[in-house]
C-alpha cells in the first residue's frame, strides 16, 4: 500500500513518542518575524536556553513595516520597538535576518520560496497561520503559536499529533478569467471554514499539475482559512524548475541528488487517503466573499444569500455577516460600491500577481473616490516589477505603489481602513476588523478582480470589465 | 520544572455565543504590537466590547452579572484564523482557565493547551442548555473534571470530549512540552545531521 508525502515526511522527521502520546517532530526550517517571536525569545532567556541550531532559523520583518517609508525610527513607537527587539534577538542568537536594508526583506511566506529556503520534503514551522503556503513545494509546513516558536528555537522540534490527509482533486480546465484565488475560495466555500480541522490537505489533479509555483502558493496559503493547518502539492518538474539556481537551493551534484530524493517523496500512485474530494474545474467561477469569513463567498454573478431561506440554525450567523457588511439579503454582489482596493499580501503579492493585474490595468484609471494601493510581497518582487515597468502602470492608473510588507492585510502598520470603508482585497481574511477598522468591510477576490473593482469603483466581473478570457493565454 | 496538574477547573461561566469567532475578533491585530504578553487581558474581544469612543457595547463580558467568570462557553470553530498565541493569552489573562465549546480551531487549541487552559467540546444543544442555566443563575458554579471528562453544574452531569494527548498532558502537569522536548538530548543532533537544511551556496 502506497504512502502519501505527508506520511513519508512524518516518518523521516519523527524523533520519538512523547509521554502524552504526541510525536516529537524535527523541524528542518524555522521562519520567524517580529510579531510572534519576541515573547518566545523572552521565554528562552527566562529558561536560560540557547537556540539549538541557529542556522535552521531565518528571520524577516513584515507585519509592522510601514510601506510608504522605511525611515527610522518608525513613527509608531510600538512598531519601532518591535523591529529593534527583533534585531537584538537575531544578533544575540546568531540568526540570519533579511532586514529592511538587505534588499531581500519581505513577507515571510514570500521570501522563503524566493530564496530557495523552502524545499520539498522539509518540515517548516513559523509563528504565522499562513505558513501553509510553503506546502506548495511539497513541504509540510505548520503555523504555530509563540510557545511552539520557543520550542523550535530551543530544540528544533515540537510536540504534534498526526493529522488525517484529505486529497482534493481539481480536474478539468479552469474557465477563462478564473484564477488560483478563485480555486481556493471555491474549495473553502464547498468544504467550509472548519471542514479541514484535523486534516492536512493534499491538492492535486490537472489544475494543480498545470499551475505555476506562485499559483500553488496562493491555494496552499489559504488552507488554514478552510481549517486545515497544512496544505501541500506534490513536488514535480515545475517545483524543481522554480527552485533551481535560487540562493539556498542545492547546487551541482547535490542538486541532482536532491531532485531524486524529492521525486521519491511525492505521494505514491496507490497512496490511500482518509478522505478524497473531487472538484470540477469548470464549476469554479470568479469568486468573491460577501461575509465575515472566507467561506462566505459566491460567484461574482450570484446574489447574496437571504438568511430567511436557510435553516434556523444558520440564520444568526448569516444575519450577523450581512449586518456587518451592510448588505441586503438577495442583493447581487456585483455592483457593491468599493472605497479601497488593496493588491498584495502573502496570498497574492508575488510577481505573477502584479503582472497579471497590470496586463488589464494598463491604460486605465482608478475610479474617482477609490483609494488604491499596490504592495509587493518582498523587496525583490518590487524590484522585478519596477524593472518590468509594472510599477509605472499602477502609478499611472492612480494606484499608490508601496514598499514590501503585510500592509493592509492585517493593518498592524499605517495601512488601514477608515470607518466602514469597503475594501476589494487580494488578501486572505475578511474577518470583522481585520483591516484595521472595527467597522471596516473586506471583500476577498483575485488580483485581476481587485483592479476591476478599482477602475469601476464597485465589485465587478473582470471578464466584463476587461474582456478577461479573450486575453488569457494570448 | 514541576507544573500544576490540571485535573479540574471550577468557577462561574459566561457564554459568548456565535460560530467561527476568529482571532482578530478575540484580539484585534493592533494589540499584537507588543514584545510581551503582559496586559493582553484588556484587549480581549475589544472591538466587540467597546465603541470607538470607549463606551461599552452590549457584550456578555461587559455584563456585571458575569464578572469574575473563569469558564468561557463558546460555539463552533472558536479561535479560527491566525496562529497568534495572543488570543489564548488574552483569554487566560482576563481570568479564564477553561473553555467549553462545540469545536476549536486547531492552532488555537494547541496554544491554549500549552498554557494549561483545557478546551473541551460538547454538542451544541448541551452547551446551549448549560448556557441557559448560567443565564438563569450567573452565580452557579461549573466544574470541569479533566480526568473524568465530565462537566458538573446544578444537578447535571455533562460528558465532554478532549483529545487524549491534551488530557494526558494537562492531568500529568506536562502541558508545557519544553521539558519533554529537551529530554531528546543527542537525538536532536543526530536528526539535524541526517535531515535537509537550507544553506546558502
Amino acid at each position: 500500500m502506497g504512502k502519501s508525502l505527508y506520511e513519508k515526511v512524518w516518518e523521516t522527521h519523527a524523533i520519538r513518542t512523547l509521554p502524552n502520546g504526541q510525536t516529537q517532530l524535527f523541524i528542518d526550517t524555522h521562519l520567524i518575524h517580529e510579531v510572534t517571536s519576541p515573547q518566545a525569545f523572552g521565554m528562552l532567556r527566562d529558561l536560560g536556553l540557547k537556540v539549538r541550531f541557529p542556522e535552521r532559523t531565518f528571520a524577516t520583518v513584515d507585519h509592522i513595516v510601514p510601506t510608504h517609508s522605511l525611515q527610522e525610527p518608525f513613527a509608531d513607537p510600538q512598531a519601532d520597538e518591535m523591529i529593534r527587539q527583533l534585531r537584538k534577538n537575531v544578533q544575540d542568537f546568531g540568526i540570519t535576518f533579511f532586514d529592511v536594508s538587505s534588499g531581500l526583506q519581505g513577507i515571510v511566506h514570500v521570501i522563503g520560496p524566493e530564496n530557495g529556503i523552502t524545499q520539498p520534503g522539509m518540515t517548516i514551522a513559523c509563528g504565522d497561520s499562513h505558513t501553509s503556503t510553503h506546502g506548495a513545494f511539497g513541504a509540510i509546513a505548520f503555523g504555530i503559536g509563540t510557545t511552539q516558536v520557543r520550542d523550535v528555537l530551543a530544540t528544533q522540534t515540537m510536540a504534534v499529533s498526526k493529522l488525517k490527509v484529505r486529497r482534493i482533486n481539481v480536474n478539468g480546465q479552469l474557465r477563462p478569467g478564473v484564477y488560483a484565488k478563485d480555486v481556493i475560495l471555491h474549495i473553502i466555500k464547498v468544504l467550509g471554514v472548519n471542514g479541514g480541522i484535523g486534516y492536512a490537505y493534499e491538492y492535486g489533479g490537472e489544475v494543480f499539475d498545470n499551475f505555476s509555483m506562485e499559483e500553488r502558493m496562493t491555494v496552499c496559503n489559504m488552507s488554514i482559512e478552510g481549517g486545515a493547518r497544512i496544505g501541500y502539492v506534490n513536488p514535480d518538474q515545475t517545483t524543481f524548475d522554480y527552485l533551481k539556481g535560487r540562493p539556498y537551493a542545492p547546487k551541482g551534484a547535490e542538486w541532482d541528488k536532491a531532485v531524486e530524493r524529492w521525486k521519491a517523496l511525492a505521494s505514491d500512485k496507490d497512496a490511500t487517503y482518509d478522505d478524497v474530494v473531487n472538484i470540477h474545474a469548470e464549476d469554479i467561477a470568479p469568486t468573491v466573499t460577501w461575509g465575515i469569513n472566507p467561506g462566505q463567498g459566491c460567484a461574482i454573478t450570484d446574489r447574496i444569500p437571504d438568511p430567511a431561506l436557510y435553516p434556523e440554525a444558520e440564520r444568526a450567523g448569516l444575519e450577523e455577516a450581512l449586518k456587518h457588511m451592510k448588505l441586503n439579503p438577495g442583493q447581487p454582489i456585483k455592483g457593491v460600491k468599493v472605497d479601497v482596493a488593496f493588491l498584495g499580501s502573502c496570498t497574492n503579492g508575488r510577481l505573477s500577481d502584479f503582472r497579471e493585474a497590470a496586463k488589464y490595468l494598463k491604460g486605465r484609471k482608478v475610479a474617482p473616490g477609490v483609494r488604491a494601493i499596490a504592495v509587493p510581497g518582498s523587496q525583490p518582487v518590487a524590484k522585478a516589477c519596477e524593472e518590468e515597468g509594472i510599477d509605472r502602470i499602477f502609478i499611472e492608473a492612480g494606484f499608490e505603489w508601496r514598499g514590501a510588507g503585510c500592509s493592509m492585510c492585517l493593518a498592524m502598520n499605517p495601512d488601514k481602513l477608515v470607518g466602514d470603508e469597503l475594501c476589494a482585497s487580494s488578501s486572505n481574511r475578511n474577518f470583522k476588523g481585520r483591516q484595521g477598522s472595527a467597522t471596516g468591510r473586506t471583500v476577498l477576490m483575485s488580483p485581476v478582480m481587485v483592479v476591476a473593482a478599482a477602475v469601476t469603483g464597485a465589485v465587478s466581473d473582470a471578464r466584463e470589465v476587461f474582456g478577461v478570457g479573450e486575453l488569457v493565454g494570448a | 520544572m514541576a507544573l500544576e496538574k490540571i485535573t479540574q477547573v471550577t468557577g462561574r461561566a459566561v457564554h459568548v455565543p456565535g460560530n467561527d469567532i476568529d482571532t482578530d475578533r478575540i484580539t484585534p491585530a493592533r494589540y499584537l504590537k507588543v514584545v510581551t504578553f503582559d496586559g493582553l487581558g484588556e484587549a480581549l474581544f475589544y472591538d466587540e466590547r467597546f465603541n470607538p469612543d470607549g463606551s461599552l457595547k452590549p457584550h456578555p463580558l461587559n455584563d456585571p452579572r458575569f464578572k469574575g467568570a473563569s469558564i468561557l462557553l463558546v460555539g463552533a470553530n472558536f479561535g479560527c484564523g491566525s496562529s497568534r498565541e495572543h488570543s489564548p493569552q488574552a483569554i487566560y489573562r482576563a481570568g479564564f482557565r477553561a473553555l467549553i465549546g462545540e469545536s476549536f480551531a486547531e492552532i488555537f487549541f494547541g496554544n491554549s493547551t500549552a498554557l494549561s487552559m483545557p478546551c473541551v467540546t460538547a454538542d451544541k444543544a448541551e452547551i446551549e442548555a448549560l448556557a441557559a442555566a448560567v443565564e438563569a443563575d450567573p452565580e452557579m458554579m461549573v466544574t470541569i473534571d479533566v480526568e473524568a471528562l465530565e462537566v458538573y453544574y446544578a444537578d447535571q452531569i455533562l460528558k465532554v470530549r478532549l483529545p487524549e494527548s491534551a488530557q494526558k498532558a494537562l492531568v500529568a502537569g506536562r502541558w508545557d512540552p519544553i521539558a519533554d522536548l529537551l529530554e531528546a538530548g543527542d537525538l536532536l543532533e543526530q536528526a539535524s545531521a541526517r535531515l535537509p537544511k537550507a544553506v546558502q551556496r
